[in-house]
Protein backbone atom coordinates (compact mmCIF):
# COMPACT_ATOMS: atom_id res chain seq x y z
CA UNK A 1 0.00 0.00 0.00
CA UNK A 2 1.14 3.42 -0.67
CA UNK A 3 0.17 6.22 1.07
CA UNK A 4 1.41 9.69 0.99
CA UNK A 5 0.61 12.39 3.66
CA UNK A 6 0.77 16.00 3.18
CA UNK A 7 3.44 16.04 0.18
CA UNK A 8 4.94 19.25 -0.36
CA UNK A 9 7.14 20.03 -3.18
CA UNK A 10 9.31 23.62 -3.35
CA UNK A 11 12.14 24.19 -6.30
CA UNK A 12 14.41 27.05 -4.75
CA UNK A 13 11.91 30.16 -3.45
CA UNK A 14 9.36 29.43 -6.08
CA UNK A 15 5.46 29.04 -5.31
CA UNK A 16 5.32 25.03 -4.14
CA UNK A 17 4.86 22.45 -7.13
CA UNK A 18 3.11 20.17 -4.53
CA UNK A 19 1.15 21.95 -1.75
CA UNK A 20 -0.41 19.67 0.74
CA UNK A 21 -0.88 16.49 -1.53
CA UNK A 22 -3.14 13.43 -0.21
CA UNK A 23 -3.41 10.25 -1.85
CA UNK A 24 -4.11 6.07 -0.88
CA UNK A 25 -3.21 3.22 -3.37
CA UNK A 26 -4.28 -0.39 -1.81
CA UNK A 27 -3.94 -3.20 -3.31
CA UNK A 28 -3.03 -3.73 -6.83
CA UNK A 29 -5.22 -1.13 -7.75
CA UNK A 30 -4.04 0.98 -11.69
CA UNK A 31 -4.24 4.36 -11.26
CA UNK A 32 -3.76 6.97 -13.25
CA UNK A 33 -3.15 10.99 -12.61
CA UNK A 34 -4.51 13.39 -15.29
CA UNK A 35 -3.45 17.18 -14.82
CA UNK A 36 -2.53 19.77 -17.19
CA UNK A 37 1.35 20.06 -18.21
CA UNK A 38 2.66 21.50 -14.75
CA UNK A 39 0.33 20.28 -12.50
CA UNK A 40 3.13 18.60 -10.56
CA UNK A 41 1.78 14.75 -11.75
CA UNK A 42 5.84 14.08 -13.04
CA UNK A 43 7.15 16.11 -9.80
CA UNK A 44 5.00 13.64 -7.38
CA UNK A 45 5.67 10.16 -9.71
CA UNK A 46 9.67 11.26 -8.69
CA UNK A 47 9.09 12.58 -5.55
CA UNK A 48 7.89 8.59 -4.95
CA UNK A 49 11.45 7.00 -5.36
CA UNK A 50 13.20 9.95 -4.34
CA UNK A 51 14.66 10.68 -7.91
CA UNK A 52 12.94 14.24 -6.73
CA UNK A 53 13.52 15.35 -3.20
CA UNK A 54 10.16 16.14 -1.41
CA UNK A 55 10.38 19.67 1.05
CA UNK A 56 8.14 18.10 3.44
CA UNK A 57 5.23 15.34 4.41
CA UNK A 58 5.49 12.25 4.31
CA UNK A 59 5.44 8.83 1.71
CA UNK A 60 4.83 5.03 2.86
CA UNK A 61 5.80 2.03 0.83
CA UNK A 62 3.51 -0.62 2.53
CA UNK A 63 4.36 0.86 5.87
CA UNK A 64 8.17 1.94 5.06
CA UNK A 65 8.71 5.62 4.74
CA UNK A 66 10.86 6.64 2.20
CA UNK A 67 11.11 10.50 2.69
CA UNK A 68 13.95 10.11 5.66
CA UNK A 69 16.08 7.49 3.66
CA UNK A 70 19.78 7.65 2.42
CA UNK A 71 22.55 6.14 1.04
CA UNK A 72 22.30 2.54 0.75
CA UNK A 73 18.37 2.20 2.27
CA UNK A 74 17.30 4.32 -0.80
CA UNK A 75 18.79 2.19 -2.70
CA UNK A 76 17.10 -0.78 -1.17
CA UNK A 77 14.02 1.09 -1.14
CA UNK A 78 14.44 1.92 -4.79
CA UNK A 79 14.88 -1.68 -5.59
CA UNK A 80 10.94 -2.09 -4.87
CA UNK A 81 9.82 0.63 -6.54
CA UNK A 82 9.75 0.11 -10.94
CA UNK A 83 9.51 2.99 -13.11
CA UNK A 84 8.79 3.28 -16.62
CA UNK A 85 9.76 6.95 -18.56
CA UNK A 86 8.15 8.52 -21.02
CA UNK A 87 11.45 8.50 -23.28
CA UNK A 88 11.97 4.64 -22.27
CA UNK A 89 15.51 5.91 -21.11
CA UNK A 90 17.16 2.94 -22.24
CA UNK A 91 21.32 2.49 -22.30
CA UNK A 92 20.69 2.66 -26.57
CA UNK A 93 24.29 1.24 -26.78
CA UNK A 94 23.41 -2.03 -24.65
CA UNK A 95 21.67 -4.98 -25.34
CA UNK A 96 18.22 -5.91 -24.93
CA UNK A 97 19.32 -8.46 -22.01
CA UNK A 98 21.87 -6.30 -20.42
CA UNK A 99 18.90 -3.14 -20.28
CA UNK A 100 16.87 -6.20 -18.67
CA UNK A 101 19.33 -7.17 -16.27
CA UNK A 102 20.21 -3.48 -15.56
CA UNK A 103 17.03 -4.05 -13.32
CA UNK A 104 18.58 -6.13 -11.37
CA UNK A 105 21.51 -3.58 -10.69
CA UNK A 106 20.56 -3.19 -6.57
CA UNK A 107 20.65 -6.64 -6.19
CA UNK A 108 23.67 -7.31 -7.59
CA UNK A 109 27.53 -6.55 -6.94
CA UNK A 110 29.59 -4.24 -8.70
CA UNK A 111 31.77 -7.21 -10.17
CA UNK A 112 28.78 -8.90 -10.86
CA UNK A 113 27.44 -5.82 -13.15
CA UNK A 114 30.97 -5.34 -14.91
CA UNK A 115 31.70 -8.66 -16.02
CA UNK A 116 27.86 -9.32 -16.57
CA UNK A 117 27.71 -12.33 -14.63
CA UNK A 118 24.28 -12.19 -13.24
CA UNK A 119 22.81 -14.80 -11.77
CA UNK A 120 21.00 -18.05 -13.64
CA UNK A 121 17.92 -17.02 -11.36
CA UNK A 122 18.03 -13.48 -12.75
CA UNK A 123 18.73 -14.72 -16.35
CA UNK A 124 15.91 -16.66 -16.12
CA UNK A 125 13.24 -14.26 -15.05
CA UNK A 126 14.07 -12.25 -17.83
CA UNK A 127 13.98 -14.79 -20.17
CA UNK A 128 10.50 -15.31 -19.04
CA UNK A 129 9.16 -11.42 -18.46
CA UNK A 130 10.94 -10.92 -22.19
CA UNK A 131 8.77 -13.92 -23.37
CA UNK A 132 5.48 -12.84 -21.43
CA UNK A 133 5.84 -9.55 -23.49
CA UNK A 134 7.11 -10.64 -26.19
CA UNK A 135 10.60 -9.59 -27.05
CA UNK A 136 11.94 -12.36 -25.79
CA UNK A 137 13.91 -13.23 -29.55
CA UNK A 138 15.46 -9.49 -29.05
CA UNK A 139 18.13 -10.36 -26.52
CA UNK A 140 20.67 -9.66 -27.95
CA UNK A 141 20.02 -7.16 -30.20
CA UNK A 142 21.35 -3.58 -29.54
CA UNK A 143 18.35 -1.90 -27.39
CA UNK A 144 18.67 1.68 -29.85
CA UNK A 145 17.51 -0.75 -33.07
CA UNK A 146 13.85 -1.52 -31.78
CA UNK A 147 10.80 0.63 -32.43
CA UNK A 148 9.15 2.33 -30.02
CA UNK A 149 6.37 0.19 -28.39
CA UNK A 150 9.00 -2.68 -28.02
CA UNK A 151 11.51 -0.53 -26.46
CA UNK A 152 8.74 0.39 -24.20
CA UNK A 153 8.25 -3.18 -22.98
CA UNK A 154 12.28 -3.77 -22.82
CA UNK A 155 11.93 -0.48 -19.99
CA UNK A 156 8.63 -2.77 -18.65
CA UNK A 157 10.63 -5.53 -18.18
CA UNK A 158 13.37 -3.98 -16.74
CA UNK A 159 10.83 -2.00 -14.24
CA UNK A 160 9.55 -5.84 -13.48
CA UNK A 161 13.18 -6.87 -13.25
CA UNK A 162 13.33 -5.55 -9.70
CA UNK A 163 10.21 -7.41 -8.05
CA UNK A 164 8.97 -4.43 -7.77
CA UNK A 165 6.11 -3.35 -4.71
CA UNK A 166 4.58 -0.92 -7.11
CA UNK A 167 5.38 0.48 -10.59
CA UNK A 168 5.73 3.96 -11.64
CA UNK A 169 4.94 5.02 -15.18
CA UNK A 170 5.62 8.81 -16.02
CA UNK A 171 3.72 9.08 -19.47
CA UNK A 172 4.79 5.66 -20.68
CA UNK A 173 2.51 6.03 -24.04
CA UNK A 174 3.75 9.90 -24.61
CA UNK A 175 6.35 8.95 -27.53
CA UNK A 176 4.24 6.33 -29.02
CA UNK A 177 1.86 6.57 -31.81
CA UNK A 178 -1.93 5.60 -30.93
CA UNK A 179 -2.17 2.12 -31.47
CA UNK A 180 1.22 0.65 -29.67
CA UNK A 181 0.09 3.13 -26.64
CA UNK A 182 -2.88 1.27 -26.60
CA UNK A 183 -1.11 -1.86 -26.28
CA UNK A 184 1.32 -0.84 -23.43
CA UNK A 185 -1.34 0.70 -21.41
CA UNK A 186 -3.05 -2.73 -21.70
CA UNK A 187 0.04 -4.43 -21.23
CA UNK A 188 0.85 -2.43 -18.19
CA UNK A 189 -3.21 -2.93 -16.98
CA UNK A 190 -2.64 -6.87 -17.39
CA UNK A 191 0.68 -7.25 -15.47
CA UNK A 192 -0.65 -5.02 -12.88
CA UNK A 193 -3.26 -7.89 -12.16
CA UNK A 194 -1.06 -11.01 -12.87
CA UNK A 195 1.32 -9.74 -10.28
CA UNK A 196 -1.21 -8.28 -8.07
CA UNK A 197 1.02 -4.70 -8.52
CA UNK A 198 -0.11 -1.37 -7.76
CA UNK A 199 0.66 0.99 -10.91
CA UNK A 200 0.30 4.98 -10.80
CA UNK A 201 0.55 6.12 -14.26
CA UNK A 202 0.69 9.47 -15.45
CA UNK A 203 -1.27 10.31 -18.58
CA UNK A 204 -2.31 12.81 -20.96
CA UNK A 205 -5.06 11.20 -22.79
CA UNK A 206 -8.12 11.15 -20.65
CA UNK A 207 -9.80 8.35 -22.83
CA UNK A 208 -7.15 6.04 -22.37
CA UNK A 209 -6.95 6.52 -18.46
CA UNK A 210 -10.72 5.85 -18.27
CA UNK A 211 -10.08 2.68 -20.94
CA UNK A 212 -7.30 1.09 -18.73
CA UNK A 213 -7.19 2.17 -15.34
CA UNK A 214 -9.33 1.46 -12.16
CA UNK A 215 -9.07 5.21 -10.87
CA UNK A 216 -8.46 8.41 -12.07
CA UNK A 217 -7.05 10.98 -10.06
CA UNK A 218 -7.21 14.89 -10.98
CA UNK A 219 -4.70 17.07 -10.47
CA UNK A 220 -4.16 20.96 -10.86
CA UNK A 221 -1.43 23.59 -9.57
CA UNK A 222 -0.34 20.72 -6.63
CA UNK A 223 -3.36 19.73 -5.40
CA UNK A 224 -5.47 16.43 -6.00
CA UNK A 225 -9.34 18.07 -7.44
CA UNK A 226 -10.64 14.45 -8.53
CA UNK A 227 -10.44 11.19 -7.51
CA UNK A 228 -12.97 8.44 -8.39
CA UNK A 229 -14.27 5.36 -11.10
CA UNK A 230 -13.94 6.69 -14.73
CA UNK A 231 -17.32 6.12 -14.91
CA UNK A 232 -17.24 9.35 -12.25
CA UNK A 233 -14.70 11.36 -14.54
CA UNK A 234 -17.69 13.62 -16.43
CA UNK A 235 -17.27 17.00 -17.79
CA UNK A 236 -17.02 19.05 -15.05
CA UNK A 237 -14.08 16.94 -13.83
CA UNK A 238 -12.35 17.22 -17.32
CA UNK A 239 -12.91 21.16 -17.06
CA UNK A 240 -11.72 21.66 -13.48
CA UNK A 241 -8.64 19.87 -14.28
CA UNK A 242 -7.95 21.61 -17.49
CA UNK A 243 -10.22 24.07 -17.61
CA UNK A 244 -8.87 28.04 -18.94
CA UNK A 245 -5.41 26.50 -19.07
CA UNK A 246 -6.12 25.31 -22.44
CA UNK A 247 -2.76 25.49 -25.15
CA UNK A 248 -4.50 28.44 -27.61
CA UNK A 249 -5.08 26.21 -30.44
CA UNK A 250 -8.36 25.05 -27.65
CA UNK A 251 -11.08 25.55 -30.33
CA UNK A 252 -10.71 21.54 -31.88
CA UNK A 253 -7.31 22.28 -33.29
CA UNK A 254 -5.73 19.86 -30.18
CA UNK A 255 -6.33 16.56 -31.78
CA UNK A 256 -6.02 15.25 -27.53
CA UNK A 257 -8.53 17.75 -26.29
CA UNK A 258 -11.14 16.20 -28.95
CA UNK A 259 -10.93 12.79 -28.51
CA UNK A 260 -11.55 13.79 -25.12
CA UNK A 261 -14.83 15.56 -25.98
CA UNK A 262 -15.71 12.51 -28.13
CA UNK A 263 -15.25 10.13 -25.49
CA UNK A 264 -17.58 12.35 -23.22
CA UNK A 265 -20.56 12.76 -26.06
CA UNK B 1 3.35 55.92 -57.87
CA UNK B 2 5.82 58.68 -56.50
CA UNK B 3 5.15 58.16 -53.08
CA UNK B 4 6.33 54.30 -53.96
CA UNK B 5 9.35 54.79 -55.67
CA UNK B 6 10.48 57.26 -52.58
CA UNK B 7 9.69 54.77 -50.44
CA UNK B 8 11.64 51.97 -52.22
CA UNK B 9 14.61 54.41 -52.32
CA UNK B 10 14.52 55.23 -48.63
CA UNK B 11 15.83 51.17 -48.25
CA UNK B 12 19.23 51.77 -48.02
CA UNK B 13 21.16 48.28 -46.47
CA UNK B 14 24.33 47.74 -45.79
CA UNK B 15 25.57 44.93 -43.92
CA UNK B 16 27.80 46.98 -41.40
CA UNK B 17 25.94 50.00 -39.33
CA UNK B 18 28.29 52.93 -38.86
CA UNK B 19 29.43 51.63 -35.57
CA UNK B 20 30.65 48.14 -36.72
CA UNK B 21 32.56 49.45 -39.47
CA UNK B 22 34.49 51.44 -37.40
CA UNK B 23 35.06 48.26 -35.02
CA UNK B 24 36.39 46.60 -38.59
CA UNK B 25 38.80 49.62 -39.21
CA UNK B 26 40.11 49.29 -35.89
CA UNK B 27 40.65 45.81 -35.58
CA UNK B 28 42.37 46.05 -38.98
CA UNK B 29 44.60 48.65 -37.60
CA UNK B 30 45.42 46.91 -34.72
CA UNK B 31 46.70 43.56 -36.56
CA UNK B 32 48.67 45.73 -39.34
CA UNK B 33 50.32 47.34 -35.80
CA UNK B 34 51.27 44.38 -34.22
CA UNK B 35 52.76 42.28 -37.65
CA UNK B 36 54.82 45.68 -37.96
CA UNK B 37 55.72 46.19 -34.80
CA UNK B 38 56.53 42.52 -34.63
CA UNK B 39 59.01 42.14 -37.47
CA UNK B 40 60.56 45.76 -36.09
CA UNK B 41 61.28 43.85 -32.67
CA UNK B 42 62.81 40.70 -33.69
CA UNK B 43 66.16 40.24 -34.82
CA UNK B 44 66.22 38.28 -38.44
CA UNK B 45 70.01 38.70 -39.48
CA UNK B 46 69.14 39.22 -43.15
CA UNK B 47 72.30 37.99 -45.11
CA UNK B 48 71.37 34.50 -43.47
CA UNK B 49 68.14 34.60 -44.86
CA UNK B 50 69.19 35.60 -48.20
CA UNK B 51 72.09 32.65 -48.00
CA UNK B 52 69.15 30.23 -47.02
CA UNK B 53 68.98 28.77 -50.95
CA UNK B 54 72.75 27.91 -50.82
CA UNK B 55 72.90 26.05 -47.83
CA UNK B 56 69.74 24.57 -48.34
CA UNK B 57 71.35 23.38 -51.23
CA UNK B 58 74.61 22.62 -50.00
CA UNK B 59 72.91 20.85 -47.09
CA UNK B 60 71.10 18.47 -49.18
CA UNK B 61 74.39 17.39 -50.95
CA UNK B 62 75.66 16.31 -47.83
CA UNK B 63 72.82 14.39 -46.92
CA UNK B 64 72.45 12.41 -50.14
CA UNK B 65 72.73 9.88 -50.41
CA UNK B 66 71.17 8.61 -47.37
CA UNK B 67 74.03 6.24 -45.35
CA UNK B 68 71.55 2.91 -44.49
CA UNK B 69 74.29 0.77 -42.74
CA UNK B 70 72.71 2.12 -39.45
CA UNK B 71 69.17 0.88 -40.06
CA UNK B 72 69.87 -1.61 -37.34
CA UNK B 73 70.31 1.30 -34.58
CA UNK B 74 67.72 3.44 -36.31
CA UNK B 75 65.44 0.64 -36.49
CA UNK B 76 65.59 0.06 -32.36
CA UNK B 77 65.26 3.92 -31.75
CA UNK B 78 61.89 3.69 -34.13
CA UNK B 79 60.36 0.97 -31.85
CA UNK B 80 61.91 2.44 -28.40
CA UNK B 81 59.51 5.50 -29.96
CA UNK B 82 56.74 3.57 -30.70
CA UNK B 83 57.01 2.34 -27.28
CA UNK B 84 56.90 5.40 -25.69
CA UNK B 85 53.94 6.53 -27.08
CA UNK B 86 52.06 3.32 -26.14
CA UNK B 87 52.79 2.59 -23.33
CA UNK B 88 52.25 6.49 -22.12
CA UNK B 89 49.06 6.31 -23.75
CA UNK B 90 47.94 3.29 -22.29
CA UNK B 91 49.22 4.57 -18.72
CA UNK B 92 47.92 8.51 -18.98
CA UNK B 93 43.77 6.69 -19.05
CA UNK B 94 44.45 5.60 -15.81
CA UNK B 95 44.98 9.47 -14.62
CA UNK B 96 42.75 11.15 -17.12
CA UNK B 97 39.44 8.82 -16.49
CA UNK B 98 39.09 9.64 -12.77
CA UNK B 99 40.22 13.41 -13.57
CA UNK B 100 37.89 14.06 -16.65
CA UNK B 101 35.10 12.20 -14.31
CA UNK B 102 35.77 14.99 -11.51
CA UNK B 103 36.35 17.63 -14.68
CA UNK B 104 32.87 17.11 -16.04
CA UNK B 105 29.93 19.31 -14.38
CA UNK B 106 27.68 16.57 -14.33
CA UNK B 107 29.64 13.65 -12.89
CA UNK B 108 31.76 15.53 -10.06
CA UNK B 109 30.60 15.15 -6.64
CA UNK B 110 31.41 18.96 -5.75
CA UNK B 111 33.06 22.46 -6.77
CA UNK B 112 36.23 21.84 -4.89
CA UNK B 113 36.72 18.65 -6.77
CA UNK B 114 35.57 20.36 -10.02
CA UNK B 115 38.41 23.18 -9.98
CA UNK B 116 40.79 20.54 -9.27
CA UNK B 117 40.04 18.49 -11.93
CA UNK B 118 40.10 22.12 -14.35
CA UNK B 119 43.55 23.26 -12.50
CA UNK B 120 44.99 19.20 -13.35
CA UNK B 121 43.69 19.49 -17.22
CA UNK B 122 45.08 23.19 -17.48
CA UNK B 123 48.36 22.85 -15.75
CA UNK B 124 48.43 19.77 -17.67
CA UNK B 125 47.99 20.98 -21.06
CA UNK B 126 49.24 24.45 -20.93
CA UNK B 127 53.11 22.64 -20.67
CA UNK B 128 54.64 21.51 -23.92
CA UNK B 129 55.84 17.93 -23.51
CA UNK B 130 59.47 18.84 -24.56
CA UNK B 131 59.14 21.17 -21.33
CA UNK B 132 57.35 18.32 -19.41
CA UNK B 133 60.39 16.22 -20.74
CA UNK B 134 63.28 18.55 -19.95
CA UNK B 135 61.65 18.60 -16.30
CA UNK B 136 61.61 15.12 -15.85
CA UNK B 137 65.39 14.20 -17.38
CA UNK B 138 66.42 16.87 -14.64
CA UNK B 139 64.35 14.39 -12.49
CA UNK B 140 65.22 11.14 -13.45
CA UNK B 141 67.97 11.49 -15.77
CA UNK B 142 67.98 11.09 -19.47
CA UNK B 143 66.35 8.19 -20.83
CA UNK B 144 63.04 6.43 -21.74
CA UNK B 145 61.56 6.73 -18.21
CA UNK B 146 61.69 10.67 -18.63
CA UNK B 147 60.00 10.33 -22.03
CA UNK B 148 57.17 8.50 -20.70
CA UNK B 149 56.28 10.40 -18.01
CA UNK B 150 56.63 13.80 -20.25
CA UNK B 151 54.21 12.25 -22.91
CA UNK B 152 51.81 10.76 -20.10
CA UNK B 153 51.83 14.52 -17.77
CA UNK B 154 51.10 16.45 -21.56
CA UNK B 155 48.18 13.34 -22.19
CA UNK B 156 46.71 13.72 -19.05
CA UNK B 157 45.34 17.00 -19.99
CA UNK B 158 43.95 16.11 -23.80
CA UNK B 159 42.23 13.38 -22.88
CA UNK B 160 41.10 14.45 -19.82
CA UNK B 161 39.35 17.67 -21.54
CA UNK B 162 37.79 15.44 -24.11
CA UNK B 163 36.66 12.41 -22.02
CA UNK B 164 35.57 15.26 -19.59
CA UNK B 165 33.52 17.05 -22.17
CA UNK B 166 32.16 13.47 -23.93
CA UNK B 167 30.75 12.72 -20.11
CA UNK B 168 28.92 16.35 -19.92
CA UNK B 169 27.27 16.00 -23.07
CA UNK B 170 25.75 12.42 -22.25
CA UNK B 171 21.78 12.01 -21.91
CA UNK B 172 20.96 11.85 -18.74
CA UNK B 173 17.74 9.90 -18.54
CA UNK B 174 19.37 6.63 -18.94
CA UNK B 175 21.38 7.72 -15.78
CA UNK B 176 17.60 8.56 -13.45
CA UNK B 177 16.73 5.05 -14.84
CA UNK B 178 19.59 3.43 -13.59
CA UNK B 179 19.29 5.74 -9.97
CA UNK B 180 15.53 4.08 -10.08
CA UNK B 181 16.65 0.54 -10.40
CA UNK B 182 18.38 1.29 -7.14
CA UNK B 183 21.88 0.90 -8.30
CA UNK B 184 24.70 2.01 -6.97
CA UNK B 185 26.97 5.10 -7.82
CA UNK B 186 29.44 3.59 -9.19
CA UNK B 187 27.20 0.62 -11.02
CA UNK B 188 25.19 3.68 -12.44
CA UNK B 189 28.34 5.43 -13.82
CA UNK B 190 29.27 1.60 -15.18
CA UNK B 191 25.96 0.95 -16.82
CA UNK B 192 24.87 4.70 -17.44
CA UNK B 193 27.72 6.17 -18.60
CA UNK B 194 30.37 4.46 -19.17
CA UNK B 195 28.47 2.72 -22.67
CA UNK B 196 27.45 6.67 -23.97
CA UNK B 197 31.20 7.57 -23.88
CA UNK B 198 32.35 3.97 -25.08
CA UNK B 199 32.77 6.13 -28.65
CA UNK B 200 34.42 8.77 -27.47
CA UNK B 201 36.67 7.36 -25.52
CA UNK B 202 37.78 5.06 -28.12
CA UNK B 203 38.07 7.93 -30.65
CA UNK B 204 40.62 9.74 -28.38
CA UNK B 205 42.59 7.10 -26.98
CA UNK B 206 43.67 6.25 -31.01
CA UNK B 207 43.92 10.35 -31.78
CA UNK B 208 46.56 10.79 -28.71
CA UNK B 209 48.72 7.52 -29.89
CA UNK B 210 48.85 8.97 -33.22
CA UNK B 211 49.85 12.54 -31.77
CA UNK B 212 52.28 10.76 -28.94
CA UNK B 213 54.30 8.84 -31.90
CA UNK B 214 54.83 11.90 -33.06
CA UNK B 215 55.94 13.65 -29.71
CA UNK B 216 58.22 10.88 -28.84
CA UNK B 217 60.15 11.50 -31.97
CA UNK B 218 61.15 14.93 -31.08
CA UNK B 219 61.84 13.64 -26.72
CA UNK B 220 65.44 12.37 -27.64
CA UNK B 221 66.19 16.14 -28.59
CA UNK B 222 66.18 16.81 -24.91
CA UNK B 223 67.62 13.14 -23.94
CA UNK B 224 64.38 11.85 -23.41
CA UNK B 225 64.74 8.46 -25.28
CA UNK B 226 63.54 7.39 -28.18
CA UNK B 227 64.73 7.91 -32.06
CA UNK B 228 65.53 12.26 -31.12
CA UNK B 229 68.64 10.69 -29.56
CA UNK B 230 69.53 9.06 -32.47
CA UNK B 231 68.91 12.37 -34.42
CA UNK B 232 70.32 14.79 -32.35
CA UNK B 233 73.88 12.71 -32.02
CA UNK B 234 73.95 12.26 -35.52
CA UNK B 235 73.54 16.02 -36.25
CA UNK B 236 76.40 16.73 -33.48
CA UNK B 237 78.66 14.33 -35.52
CA UNK B 238 77.81 16.46 -38.84
CA UNK B 239 76.51 12.53 -40.15
CA UNK B 240 74.54 14.22 -42.62
CA UNK B 241 73.86 11.26 -44.53
CA UNK B 242 72.48 9.16 -41.12
CA UNK B 243 70.36 12.28 -40.43
CA UNK B 244 68.50 12.18 -43.83
CA UNK B 245 68.24 8.49 -42.92
CA UNK B 246 66.29 8.93 -39.81
CA UNK B 247 63.87 11.73 -41.00
CA UNK B 248 62.95 9.41 -43.75
CA UNK B 249 62.65 6.72 -40.85
CA UNK B 250 60.40 9.57 -39.01
CA UNK B 251 58.09 10.41 -42.40
CA UNK B 252 57.47 6.42 -42.51
CA UNK B 253 56.71 5.84 -38.75
CA UNK B 254 54.12 8.83 -39.07
CA UNK B 255 52.49 7.58 -41.84
CA UNK B 256 52.14 4.46 -40.94
CA UNK B 257 50.83 5.61 -37.61
CA UNK B 258 48.21 7.75 -39.32
CA UNK B 259 48.10 4.64 -41.63
CA UNK B 260 47.26 2.17 -38.80
CA UNK B 261 44.66 4.91 -36.34
CA UNK B 262 42.50 5.33 -39.79
CA UNK B 263 42.30 1.01 -40.08
CA UNK B 264 41.55 0.88 -36.00
CA UNK B 265 39.18 3.88 -36.25
CA UNK B 266 37.12 2.11 -38.70
CA UNK B 267 37.11 -1.22 -36.91
CA UNK B 268 36.42 0.48 -33.53
CA UNK B 269 33.70 3.02 -34.10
Amino acid sequence: MLEITNLEKRYGRNDPVLKGLNLRVEGSSVVSIVGASGAGKSTMLRCINRLVEPTSGSIKLNGHELVNLRGSELRRARRRIGMVFQGFNLIDRLSVMENVLSGRLGYVSFFQALTRRFPQSDIDRAFSLMERVGIAHYANKRADQLSGGERQRVAVVRALMQEPEILLADEPTASLDPKTSQQIMSLLQTLASEMSLPVLINIHNVTQARMYTDRIVGMRHGQMIFDGAPKEFNQDALDAIYGGIESPEEDGADPEHQTTQEALA
Amino acid sequence: MVDHAAKLADHVWSRYDKKEQWTRYAVYLATLIAVVWAIHDIDIFWPWVWDAPNQIQSLGARMWPPQFNTWNAIFNAMLETVHIATLSTLLTIFIALPVSYIAAQNTTPNKATLWLGRFILVSSRSVNTIIWALLFVAIFGPGVLAGILAVMFRSVGFIGKLMGEAIEEIDRRPVEAMQATGASKMKVVLYAIVPQVMPAFFAIIILRWDINIRESTVLGLVGAGGIGVLLQGSIDLFAWQTVATILLAIVFLVILGEAITSILRKKVI
